[in-house]
């Protein structure tokens, strides 16, 4: 028996941008659904076990996201989607969302470029170990090795180091300039130039360097140590835990089944938030990386223009916060040396044990697939994808439906509904 | 927030605190690796977030469930691919 639910809005994702488009919407008074795969609302920055570790603000938008009505439905995954409907897969059995508009909200993930040792157990993504932290991870007494890029090295490092951990090195793979040249550009947000002040002093005794990346992680059963290097000197480094990615993708897998436009790999839209597709409004991370202020912003505005609101009034300031995207961008890019650190006995794709060396560049994505499977596990390629397409030039591939993997008698019971 | 759980991992029964999820659970038992991949490597988690898959483990029966997005309840029985057999 498949659920079917009828709604003026359907918003897909209960983070920052979500969770902003749900509450404007309801507030205005359209009837609205929320729904998200994760237990708690809040995703990637406000998803915490314990509410009250969360920054005022933070709570305070959780707040009023539910005294505004609208309904949030948890551990429910959107495995497809067509103009005005959602096909969900939720703990309870399959779930089909018919609703007057959506509102894509589906944020990012972390982009891992492959080094030798990565696959060791106790090697994270940066936003994985927070998001570990989060869930209750014990760090304390932990030696902790913070690497790759962007925005979020520090806030990690100053979490981890605020639940008691050893944080003994964070290292920024790009040059010292062009962290200047990001921190330059933050003149017109002085909140997160203090931010940055508070992360760096909160992380105190942890070396900060630029121009730094991790060369190899060697361990037996899990990581032990990181070999760092600047490209002319290594630095060896025994540890704990190893938190290292290279920045965000977009999530637009959710955007491109209901035929999106994508443009520099994320979800295009226009000044009011709307894809390309009529009813289809998108916000948050999955429109491109820009941080918290600029999902609620977006989020906001999505929510609005979805039930036929004005949002003139939002535009200038989501412009202004917007110029981070580009900033984000421009600073952080990985250098050529952080896409040629896999050899050939190096694992790229980790769900099926695809080596570097199994693959050929002259080879595209598709070809890879057929050759080694690389691509075809249970991922899906979200993993490894990214990583080609900037390491050897493939495309990544789309992901087809269903978007993460359902019981074949809840997918049967959902595309059994679909007239 | 002080509530402590009891959950078995592997056998080995261990509290932790309401409110973990099943991964954070498993690396503070001292269980980095959480399933052999398929060519018999130990992996675990890496993205933190329902993305990568390398967090799966065996949930009271259910295979495949991915530990990151599981929160401990009492009486889990957790059961990772990487115990000796
Ligand atoms: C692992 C990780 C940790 C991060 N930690 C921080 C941090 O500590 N501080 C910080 O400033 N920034 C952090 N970031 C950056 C962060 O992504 C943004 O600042 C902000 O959270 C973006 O908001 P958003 O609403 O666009 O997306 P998100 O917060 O990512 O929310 C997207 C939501 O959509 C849900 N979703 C996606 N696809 C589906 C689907 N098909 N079905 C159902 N639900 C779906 C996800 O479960 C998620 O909850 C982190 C990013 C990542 C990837
Ligand atoms: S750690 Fe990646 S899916 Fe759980």
């Amino acid at each position: 028996m498949t659920d079917r639910r009828e709604v003026g809005l359907a918003v897909v994702g209960a983070g920052p941008a979500g969770l902003a488009a749900a509450t404007a919407a309801a507030e205005a008074g359209a009837a609205v659904v929320v729904v998200d795969q994760a237990s708690h609302a809040g995703g990637q920055i406000w998803r915490h076990r314990d509410r009250n570790a969360l920054p005022e603000a933070a709570r305070a938008r959780l707040a009023r996201f539910e005294a505004s009505g609208a309904e949030h439905l948890s551990g429910a995954a959107v495995v497809d989607a067509a103009p005005g409907r959602l096909s969900v897969v939720t703990d309870r059995g399959p779930l089909l969302i018919d609703a007057h508009a959506i509102v894509l909200a589906t944020g990012a993930r972390e982009l891992f470029l492959p080094f030798p040792g990565w696959t060791l157990p106790n090697v994270l993504g940066v936003g994985g170990l927070q998001a570990l932290i989060k869930s209750g991870l014990n760090v304390a007494g932990k030696r902790v090795v913070i690497a790759g890029s962007g925005p979020l090295l520090l806030p990690v490092a100053a979490t981890a180091a605020g639940h008691g951990a050893e944080v003994v090195a964070v290292c920024e793979q790009a040059p010292l300039a062009r962290v200047a040249a990001f921190a330059a550009g933050l003149w017109r947000a002085p909140a997160k130039l203090a931010d940055a002040a508070r992360y760096r002093r909160a992380a105190r005794g942890a070396r900060f360097r630029t121009g730094w990346w991790i060369a190899r992680a060697e361990g037996s059963a899990a990581v032990e140590r990181v070999t760092l290097t600047d490209g002319r000197r290594e630095w060896r480094v025994p540890c704990d835990l190893v938190a290292a990615a290279a920045g965000l993708v977009p999530n637009v897998e959710l955007g491109a089944a209901l035929g999106c436009r994508i443009a520099d790999g994320a979800l295009a839209v226009d000044r009011d938030q709307r894809t390309s597709v009529p009813a289809v409004f998108a916000a948050g991370e999955c429109t491109g990386v820009g941080g918290e202020d600029l999902a609620i912003l977006e989020g906001e505005m999505a929510g609005l223009a979805a039930i036929g609101r004005p949002v003139g009034a939002l535009h200038a300031a989501r412009d202004r916060a917007g110029a981070m995207v580009a900033l984000i961008a421009r600073a952080f890019a990985p250098r050529a040396e952080l896409l040629r650190r896999a050899d050939a006995d190096t694992v790229v794709c980790r769900c099926e044990d695809v080596r570097m060396g199994q693959l050929d560049p002259a080879w595209g994505a598709r070809q890879a697939k057929l050759a080694t499977r690389a691509g075809m596990g249970a991922c899906q390629g979200r993993v490894c994808g990214a990583a080609l397409e900037r390491m050897v030039g493939w495309p990544a591939g789309t992901v087809r439906p269903p978007l993460s993997p359902a019981r074949v008698s809840d997918l049967a019971a959902l595309s059994g509904n679909g007239g | 927030m002080s509530d402590r759980i009891e959950i078995a991992i592997d056998g080995r029964v261990c509290t932790v605190a309401a409110g973990t999820s099943v991964a954070a659970a498993l690396l503070d038992a001292g269980q980095p690796a959480f399933r052999a991949s398929v060519q018999g490597e130990p992996r675990g988690p890496l993205c933190g977030m329902g993305i990568c898959f390398e967090c799966r483990v065996t949930i009271n029966g259910v295979p495949h469930r991915r530990a990151c997005m599981v929160t401990c309840e009492h009486g889990m029985s957790i059961a990772t691919g990487a115990a000796p057999a």
